[in-house]
């Protein structure tokens, strides 16, 4: 039956109408905010002819790029780390029955469910404290800075990546997983070959959700960060108050052109992962095939 | 499923708690806070008293500093775009120490951090009502006044002020007041200078649609109090009432309550009276086609007056390189560098001579405040009050 349903002329008409408006209302923002990043005029909003000063002074700005920076690295870093303790997270979950894994489970969520400001309140605290513990006891003198960000990045971005590997797991049949243990497969080599490739859109969806959240956290970095570690959003919002120029959507600009690259390069991921990405590996024939047949075989 | 839906809701039900909890503390610390600055207040006259309090808090004794001496690399906590990154260069090179500047885009942001401890950062920036909030907090540190003689170039005006009497805790290095700017070319020159221009109904009616205000409770409703001859923290309920009833009633000659963008609106000629900030409105002056067309004020009747000070955390890792860098920056050179980058005015008596032509005029004209400084006025916090102000502000507003 499906694609076969008549519609009528007036519902088609309607439903690119629909089509057209969401689109013109998530982009035309975006649109209006490159374009305005080219405006040789001091307001944001009023046009004074094409320039790229804008882009020239964020490469003279010295703060400015030295807050991406920060930003990348904290992004990089709180990713790695989430995906790994997410994944792990997910798969203990979903895989494994131990004791207080339901409590495990619903702590899980938490990150997701409290608001940014409670959260950042515990971490500014939780860094306070454990400072003083810390240098007192090996009577050092760290501060907070990039490491204390990534903590607090780490801390919220395991939940969403252990979310999205999980809904990926769920979806999976664990027959395939069984059939490799059943041919003598260790837990390893089963996790290596089959599972593995199996989530790796799932994982790669995570990383790029964490990714995201990183980039555009302002509530929580702020609280947990220290000297020499502003990020680029908290800069941004600093900048504000002396008034919005098209610096600003210089940046933004910057920002988007990052994040879409990441978005191309995560659907470039998930297309080849069909094939094995992960199971190729070190080059072994039979991994290259062993995970992409199974998977075109399961009816 | 029933037992992952009860410990999902009993997961739910502890965050709330921590939420409440936290809330709690952040309650606790506040009313403390405003109970302690309105001791501090009302001590001030006696210094005696106030120096018990100092006593009470060890982290309050001053840091044990030479002239020029540093002590390791320094880490600044300021507003974004406030001192240029060259100066800090300068700085940097001059005491062969590193300088970092890290930035928040408010008080209240930046006072938990600081409060909480262990933030790392030797210098902080707080507005003047901020300054009396950490100091009762003892969130920062009693300055070592030997370690900073050019104290002694800060007008007389900017040495005894309420919000921290005598300079102990703090150093004014930049100062700006909330008044009103006109587009002369539509207004005249022969405009009276009174906030009637936008409260009477008469004088406002002509420019009807053309008039912003800020959209700010402390400063809008201020600007009214002023204009009606009350202090503008007041903590009557009858002035308060008045002054709403006033900014009602100039809603109907209004284009907007507008914090951001009435600097742009006035100079791009969609309107041309403004209520806004000082330093503000010079930059979008300078950037007009022709800059004569535009004047700021302080209307006759006065108006506020802030005061952005630089302090030292109580737990400052360096607190040597902090000093020095106030000393620093308390220099007429480098004071009049500061406000040739930021278009702020300069408290600094020594700055005066070295500020820019064209700045001259708008940073230190004394016909800009038309009632002469005594009609200037510090906002300050009214503690149980405030609630009073927003909920007035949004009535006026309608």
């Amino acid at each position: 039956m499906r694609g076969t349903v008549k519609l009528s002329r007036a519902t088609r008409a309607g439903m690119s109408v629909n089509a057209v408006a969401v689109y013109l209302f998530l982009y035309a923002p975006i649109i209006l905010l490159v374009v305005f990043s080219f405006s040789n005029h001091r307001n944001v909003g009023q046009w004074g002819g094409f320039t790229f000063d804008w882009y020239r002074e964020f490469g003279d700005n010295e703060s400015l790029r030295r807050a991406l920076w920060v930003s990348i690295k904290v992004a990089v870093w709180s990713t790695l780390i989430s995906v790994v303790l997410g994944t792990l997270s997910a798969l203990a979950l979903e895989r494994f029955t131990f004791r207080g894994q339901k409590v495990f489970d619903g702590l899980l969520y938490l990150p997701i469910i409290i608001p940014d400001v409670t959260m950042a309140v515990m971490m500014l605290l939780f860094f306070s404290e454990a400072l003083d513990v810390v240098n007192g006891v090996f009577g050092l003198a760290w501060t907070k800075g990039i490491e204390t960000i990534t903590i607090s990045h780490i801390a919220f971005n395991i939940s969403f990546v252990s979310i999205v590997v999980r809904a990926r797991l769920q979806g999976m049949d664990d027959t395939l997983e069984q059939a490799a243990m059943d041919l003598y497969a260790t837990r390893w080599r089963t996790f290596r070959y089959v599972t593995l490739p199996q989530i790796a859109p799932g994982i790669a969806g995570g990383a790029l959700l964490a990714v995201t959240l990183s980039l555009d956290d302002v509530v929580v970095t702020q609280f947990s960060a220290g000297p020499g570690a502003t990020t680029l959003p908290v800069y941004v919002f600093g900048l504000i108050r002396r008034g919005v120029t098209p610096l600003i959507n210089a940046t933004s600009v910057i920002m988007l052109a990052i994040s879409i690259v990441l978005i191309l390069l995560s659907l470039l991921l998930q297309r080849t992962s069909g094939s094995g990405f992960i199971g190729r590996g070190r080059g072994e024939p039979e991994d290259q095939n062993s995970p992409s047949i199974s998977q075109k075989e399961t009816p | 499923m029933k037992a992952n839906i009860i410990l999902r809701s009993s997961a739910i039900l502890i965050a709330a708690g921590l939420v409440a909890a936290s809330c709690g503390d952040d309650d606790g610390d506040s009313s403390e806070d405003t109970t302690a600055a309105t001791a501090v207040e009302e001590a001030s006259a006696d210094t005696a008293a106030t120096e018990d309090t100092a006593a009470e808090e060890p982290d309050a004794a001053t840091a044990d500093c030479a002239v020029g001496e540093t002590d390791g690399n320094l880490a600044i906590y300021n507003w974004a775009e406030y001192i240029d990154q060259e100066e800090l260069d300068a700085f940097a090179a001059e005491y062969d120490i590193s300088v970092t500047m890290d930035t928040y885009d408010s008080n209240e942001a930046m006072q938990p951090i600081i409060s909480a401890g262990n933030s790392g950062f030797d210098l902080i920036g707080p507005s003047d009502y901020m300054v009396t909030i950490l100091t009762a907090a003892g969130s920062v540190q009693a300055l070592n006044q030997a370690a900073i003689p050019n104290m002694a170039n800060l007008l007389p005006e900017f040495t005894d002020l309420a919000y921290d009497p005598g300079n102990q805790y703090s150093a004014p290095y930049q100062w700006g007041t909330t008044g009103m700017a006109l587009n002369t070319s539509v207004v005249g020159a022969d405009y009276e200078p009174t906030w009637g221009l936008i409260f009477d109904p008469e004088l406002a009616g002509e420019f009807s649609g053309q008039i912003t205000l800020l959209n700010d409770p402390r400063e809008t409703m201020g600007a009214a109090l002023k204009y009606l001859g009350y202090s503008l923290n007041t903590t009557s309920e009858e002035e308060l009432a008045e002054a709403t009833d006033l900014v009602s009633a100039a809603r109907d000659n209004l284009a907007a309550f507008d914090t951001d963008q009435a600097d742009e609106l006035l100079v791009s000629g969609e309107t041309v009276i403004a209520h806004g900030y000082s330093g503000d409105m010079f930059v979008q002056f300078l950037d007009a086609d022709d800059p004569s067309e535009y004047v700021y004020f302080v209307p006759k009747e006065g108006g506020a007056r802030w005061v952005d000070t630089i302090a030292i955390p109580f737990d400052a890792p360096h607190p040597c390189s902090a000093h020095t860098f106030i000393n620093w920056l308390l220099s007429g050179e480098h004071g009049a560098a500061l406000s040739n980058w930021n278009y702020y005015s300069t408290p600094n008596a020594a700055a005066l001579d070295l500020l820019d032509e064209d700045l001259v005029l708008f940073l230190t004209d004394p016909s800009l405040v038309v009632g002469g400084v005594e009609s200037l006025e510090q906002f300050v916090d009214t503690g149980d009050f405030e609630i009073n102000y927003s909920d007035a502000f949004i009535e006026a507003k309608g």
